[in-house]
């Protein structure tokens, strides 16, 4: 659709004089000083963590995280060092991990064999499926917690990552089955029916063919349902106890929130450095994802 | 989005019917391969559980008695889960209205400009940040104390310049010849009359407060017609004499001194000299007394509580625009670049102003993009949880209370009812279902 990087697009300025071009300019002086404000000031909350998070302990709950500009003394990266030693902040920051892949991966298979199915396959009653499918994306996560909760203390799975990675999988599959069906049926038949005649088999062809020109669907999918595993609280909160991502450790940490500062701070920044780095490494498919993901 | 020529094409005939006439397998085995996996997932981790949730709804909280409607008439009747959905309907009012406008307005500008790129990617970043993690980045930014909270420091600055502090935050007098506090303001009890001198002698200031501008305090000299006096810092290192002004007690600059008339109105007012001195000209015959007005004390701003009782919703509210707008901002970008150049053009060489382009043209041709947005936001105001936990402070959790927090505390979070907790969940399902028939002509468009 877009992307965040896409610049202005040129215009006709073709033989327009330097005069004009410099009135035009002074013209929207209000616009680019109220653009720039805003922009400033829609950065301050995160750098107001990353400073807070750098600041001495002793310092935190005296000063502000704005006296680190003027008194940069006041700054140390003992924060990240204790937080990088505490076997609960480490240990959540592996889980998130372990989630966040286990539940990226399994579902994008998962989907993009049923999205073939879908796309390329004849069965009776398929589309009716893929409605009732795609119409599963209404169901809101609460509607699963507590028979979930249930089942996986029968099952063994409460409180485990196998346990949640199954969860956001299944979660994350009318989404990804839709975006993948509807991308699958747009590559040209040709290629399909070349390899059909070739004696391919399904497996092979999906495989060999489809996969591989899937690759800019599965990306932006990847990058959302990354991004959407990771950042998850409620699932976490609700089927694990010892078992805890990031954002559940943090979490447990807030009810003394004052008291507990100088560990949530770092802690937090950690957990949203990691989708930053996805944000800024890939623009392009993070904004494709995130917009195809708003029917969520 | 994925925009799929799926009508280019007639939807697949893949295999080519067998004249053989194959089993039962060799025809839909390999769909069962497929497919199979996710009907699975699906039908364990969605389907069974949707189903189980609604008539778990009906059951007690260990789900042995069947209670009928009971967790529905709980839902609509026990405080904190009636402000819970209150709290949810505001949302739903002021949120996504206010995330499309404020996206709205951001495209628009962004249009007018170039190098846009590093204010996009400010406004988008929040984006990339989990509710979870933006809670509490506001939480930061909400802390009451101004020497803490981004928020409120800043409304010290604002506070600040539009009416500055005063001078001094307390003192108290020298000697029993000024009577007052603070709040009221400091009166000398002598009375005055044209060519008096007043004197007011303070204490009890610490060094930090007296001005740098402070020089040694004089008595100035009477005037014919008015009233002169001085205020001044009634102590030196060493002791000194309470009520005499000495060597090295500086005046104190910058205090408003009010001169009341007899029945304690303010008549006019003035303010200090670098050595404390003041003078009232061309004063009417009577008798006056001065005071120092109580603004020349500043009580210490104290913060706005952002994240008490009142006004929690607000305040998360906010911290959820700013995530938000960037999601607007790029969706309704990407409308405006689409809106074809001439048409606008063509609006105004009829004649159009710049608003009417706007009202006229615009906005009904971007719509559709506007709608997306606002219904996408609905979606996700329904279901908000992370944010709201992460910015209210446990004591005014109650207050903050969402539909989804609810289920939650109540399922999960000490509360411990799943009959309740299910309940709560089907009333949430069955608010996001309109909504997303709403969004049902765009899933045809898609597809």
């Amino acid at each position: 659709m877009t992307t965040v990087a896409a610049e202005a697009e040129a215009r006709p300025t073709a033989e327009e004089p330097t005069s004009a071009k410099i009135v035009r300019f002074l013209g929207k002086t209000p616009v680019y000083l109220f653009l720039a404000f805003v922009g400033v000031l829609w950065l301050v909350p995160t750098i107001g963590l990353l400073f807070t998070s750098l600041l001495d302990p002793t310092a935190i709950g005296r000063v502000g995280w704005w006296e680190l500009l003027s008194t940069p003394s006041l700054g140390t990266f003992d924060n990240y060092r204790e937080i990088f030693e505490n076997e609960d902040i480490t240990s959540a920051i592996w889980t998130t991990v372990w989630i966040s892949v286990g539940a990226t991966i399994l579902p994008i298979i998962v989907a993009a064999l049923a999205a073939y199915a879908f796309a390329w396959l004849e069965f009776p009653g398929r589309d009716w499926l893929f409605l009732i499918v795609v119409a599963l994306l209404v169901v809101p996560i609460q509607m699963a917690l507590i028979p979930i909760f249930s089942l996986y203390n029968d099952l063994g799975l409460f409180d485990s990552i196998l346990g949640l990675v199954l969860f956001h999988t299944a979660f994350g599959l009318p989404l990804a089955v839709f975006l993948l069906r509807n991308f699958f049926i747009g590559i040209p038949r040709d290629l399909l029916e070349a390899a059909r005649i070739d004696g391919a088999s399904e497996l092979r062809i999906f495989a060999r063919v489809i996969l591989p020109l899937g690759i800019p669907a599965i990306a932006s999918l990847a990058i959302f349902q990354f991004l959407w595993v990771w950042n998850d609280l409620l699932v976490a909160l609700s089927l694990g106890r010892e078992t805890q991502p990031i954002t559940v450790a943090i979490f447990s940490q807030m009810r003394q929130f004052s008291a507990n500062i100088e560990l949530i701070a770092p802690a937090a920044f950690v957990s949203l450095a990691i989708p930053l780095a996805v944000f800024f490494a890939f623009q392009r498919y993070f904004v494709e994802g995130l917009l195809a993901g708003s029917v969520k | 989005m994925t925009d799929a020529p799926s009508t280019v094409e007639a939807p697949a005939r893949g295999l080519p019917p067998d004249e053989n006439g194959p089993g039962l397998w060799e025809r839909y085995g390999m769909v069962l391969v497929f497919l199979g996996p996710a009907l699975l997932m699906i039908g364990v981790w969605i389907v069974y559980p949707t189903v189980r949730t609604m008539i778990r709804s009906f059951y007690d909280r260990t789900g042995d008695e069947f209670v009928g409607l009971d967790n529905y008439e709980t839902l609509f009747t026990d405080d904190t889960l009636v402000i819970a959905i209150k709290n949810n309907f505001l949302w739903l009012l002021v949120v996504p209205a206010l995330v499309t406008a404020i996206g709205l307005v951001f495209a628009v500008l962004l249009e007018r400009v170039r190098f846009s790129t590093a204010f996009k990617v400010s406004v988008f970043m929040p984006m990339a940040i989990s509710l979870f993690a933006a809670g509490v980045i506001w939480r930061l930014m909400y802390e009451k104390d101004p020497s803490q909270g981004t928020v409120n420091a800043a409304m010290a600055v604002v506070k600040d310049a539009v009416s500055p502090a005063g001078v001094l935050s307390d003192a108290r007098p020298s000697t029993d010849a000024v009577q007052g506090g603070p709040e009221g303001g400091l009166v000398l009890q002598t009375p005055l009359e044209p060519g008096s001198v007043a004197q007011f002698g303070l204490t009890a200031i610490r060094e930090s407060d007296v001005p740098e501008n402070a020089e040694q305090a004089v008595v100035p000299e009477a005037l014919a017609g008015g009233i002169t006096g001085v205020v001044w810092r009634d102590f030196k290192p060493g002791g000194g004499t309470p009520g005499e002004l000495e060597q090295d007690e500086l005046g104190l600059p910058g205090v408003t001194v009010e001169l009341r008339n007899e029945s304690g109105r303010t008549i006019v007012e003035t303010q200090t000299e670098a050595n404390g001195t003041f003078a009232f000209e061309e004063v009417e015959p009577g008798t006056y007394r001065a005071a120092i007005g109580p603004d020349t004390f500043s009580t210490p701003y104290a913060g706005v509580s952002w994240l008490g009782a009142s006004l929690i919703t607000p305040s998360i509210m906010m911290a959820y625009i700013w995530v938000w707008a960037g999601f607007s901002m790029v969706v309704i970008a990407a409308g405006l670049a689409a809106i074809p150049r001439d048409l606008l053009e063509a609006a105004r060489t009829d004649g159009a102003t710049e608003w009417q382009v706007f009202r006229r043209v615009t906005i009904p041709l971007l719509a559709p993009v506007l709608s997306v947005v606002f219904i996408t936001m609905l979606i996700y105001v329904l279901k908000v949880f992370d944010i709201v936990v992460s910015i209210a402070p446990g004591s005014v959790q109650d207050d903050a209370n969402v539909i989804a927090l609810a289920m939650w505390r109540t399922s999960f979070g000490g509360v411990n009812d799943f009959g309740l907790g299910a309940a709560i969940a089907v009333f949430l399902f069955l608010l996001v279902i309109p909504i997303l028939a709403l969004n049902i002509r765009r899933f045809r468009r898609e597809m």
